[in-house]
């Protein structure tokens, strides 16, 4: 299959089965088309033009379809093959705290506490259950990644420090590598929290939307005052520190700031990122979720932002947005491809009160708690509701029939379970507007890969 | 520009082994946390 598409005066086309990318001139992609329109094969009986260009085309294409980069074969490997023994547990998104110091309008997470109505912290010995919970499931990986997720979790910073130490000391242990994450509102960083999570976290996501407006009209402490002020200038503090070490400035997007390019415009301005504006999850209902009709708008926001993304790196300041970071040179492999975010197979949440979900947009939702890392079976391995498990194991591409004739699946890889079950009321159900977006990043991700190649960066 | 500019070339690969080491994060790990680009994360291949 290859996906031709017009984008900001480009004519790109993109090889789904082997990842290649072409860019066509007019002429160049009347020929493509007609190859399309033929299963791939060169037209014959007078469908093309009869002269000496056209002919030069068709024979480049002929040679981009031998070289298995144009209408390539899928190479894709068989399910069967995925997961031939197990999917072990290798991911954990530890919620430090139930408990925030924001009262953020579209938090999922209920402003914290995730609808329970219980504002609790994480106590260290659920901590470390969880944590060798998390290494025992792991069985044969070496790559542990664990996230301290709330509410906020400084806000329960004495245990945060502890479970660092204790699961430093138990990679030594084991033998794993356990990358540690911190995702933060950044509040309640000073200078020697900001000097503890710089020398021990391998990432830190902090969370700040935009322009002072657009944040602190979603982003208010619970009196209601905006907090862009104090939010800003922690991360600006945090960035200083951390210099070009991973961290991630990560922001939402709502229908007030459907001009969301001038949001990323602003994180730019202040000298932080790489950014991620994520559109917001919400019920249809709220007054600030995405709808149907927001659409066009956004798509062209997204277009507006990639012109931004190459007009930065050609000036030399290179802003980084997480969705067109796509690695067309390398990237992860067919396997990763089609088996998605690996929530609730390789991927789980676990609460304050020690609850497993498959992953953190599903904590709350009684139907999706696996079990819970304080109450373990005769084995002493903690009781994990495996039927629940095998329905997010087959989340995999190849089982979603929407997206096994999609251009875009082996980008996406199926999409957000979470978002799908919102939208749809099934974990393996579609949720149209993510889709529409996600193909719209990706086109601009690879327009930009388009435009750089002809225009190398300043350096 | 010719007709057809190739900007890059099969990025898509099987490992040798034919086997999945499972080793690379899990996409919600990196920044996102809600909407899942799987493409932007690293291989992190090891050989078993």
């Amino acid at each position: 299959m290859v996906y031709i598409f017009r984008l900001l005066q480009r004519n790109l086309a993109f090889d789904v089965e082997s990842g290649s990318l072409f860019e066509f001139d007019d002429l160049g992609v009347r020929v493509l088309e007609a190859y399309a329109a033929n299963g791939g094969v060169r037209p014959s009986g007078g469908s093309l033009p009869d002269d000496a260009d056209t002919a030069g085309v068709a024979d480049e294409i002929d040679r981009l379809v031998a070289d298995g980069t144009l209408f390539s074969e899928s190479a894709m490997p068989a399910v069967e093959d995925l997961y031939p023994q197990d999917s072990p547990i290798k991911a954990m998104c530890l919620h430090a705290s139930h408990d925030c110091n924001l009262r953020c309008e579209y938090c999922f997470a209920g402003t914290g506490d995730f609808g329970t109505g219980r504002r609790v912290h994480l106590d260290l010995e659920t901590g470390k259950n969880a944590v060798e919970f998390l290494i025992r499931a792991s069985k044969g990986r070496r790559n542990l990644d664990i996230d301290f997720f709330g509410g906020e979790p400084l806000l329960n910073m004495g245990v945060v420090e502890e479970l660092t130490a204790y699961c430093e000391r138990r990679a030594q242990e084991t033998g794993h590598r356990i990358r540690l994450t911190v995702t933060t509102n950044a509040l309640l960083l000073d200078e020697k929290r900001i000097d503890f999570l710089d020398a021990h976290m391998d990432n830190v996501v902090l969370s700040l939307d935009g322009r002072p407006e657009t944040h602190d009209r979603m982003r208010p402490f619970a009196g209601g005052k905006g907090s862009y002020e104090r939010v800003a200038k922690r991360i600006r503090e945090f960035a200083e520190k951390r210099g070009d070490r991973p961290f991630y400035v990560r922001g939402t997007f709502t229908r007030n700031n459907l001009d969301f390019a001038a949001d990323v415009a602003h994180i730019e301005s202040l000298g932080i990122g790489p950014v991620s504006l994520e559109p917001v999850v919400a019920p249809p209902e709220a007054s600030y979720a995405i709808r149907e009709e927001d659409l066009p708008a956004i798509l062209a926001e997204y277009e507006r932002l990639a012109v931004q993304c190459l007009e930065s790196c050609k000036n030399g300041s290179s802003l980084r947005f997480f969705h067109f970071e796509i690695d067309l040179e390398g990237g992860p492999c067919a396997f990763k491809r089609i088996k998605g975010c690996g929530a609730g197979a390789e991927y789980v949440a676990v609460t304050p009160e020690g609850d497993v979900y498959p992953c953190h947009q599903f904590v709350g939702l009684p139907e999706f708690r696996m079990g819970n890392v304080n109450r373990t079976g005769d084995d002493g391995e903690v009781v994990l509701d495996q039927g629940l498990r095998a329905r997010f194991r087959e989340l995999l591409v190849p089982n979603k029939e929407e997206c096994r004739s999609c251009w875009a699946r082996y980008f996406c890889s199926g999409g957000c379970a979470a978002n799908s079950y919102h939208s749809s009321g099934s974990i393996d159900g579609l949720y149209g507007i993510g889709c529409e977006l996600q193909k719209k990043r990706l086109e601009c991700a690879l327009w930009l890969k388009a435009a750089k190649a002809e225009e190398p960066p300043v350096l | 520009m010719t007709h057809v500019k190739t900007i890059a070339t099969s990025s898509i690969r099987i490992p040798s082994d034919g086997r999945a080491c499972g080793e690379c994060q899990t996409s919600c790990q990196s920044a996102c946390k809600t909407s899942c680009t799987v493409a932007n994360q690293k291989c992190e291949r090891v050989s078993k």
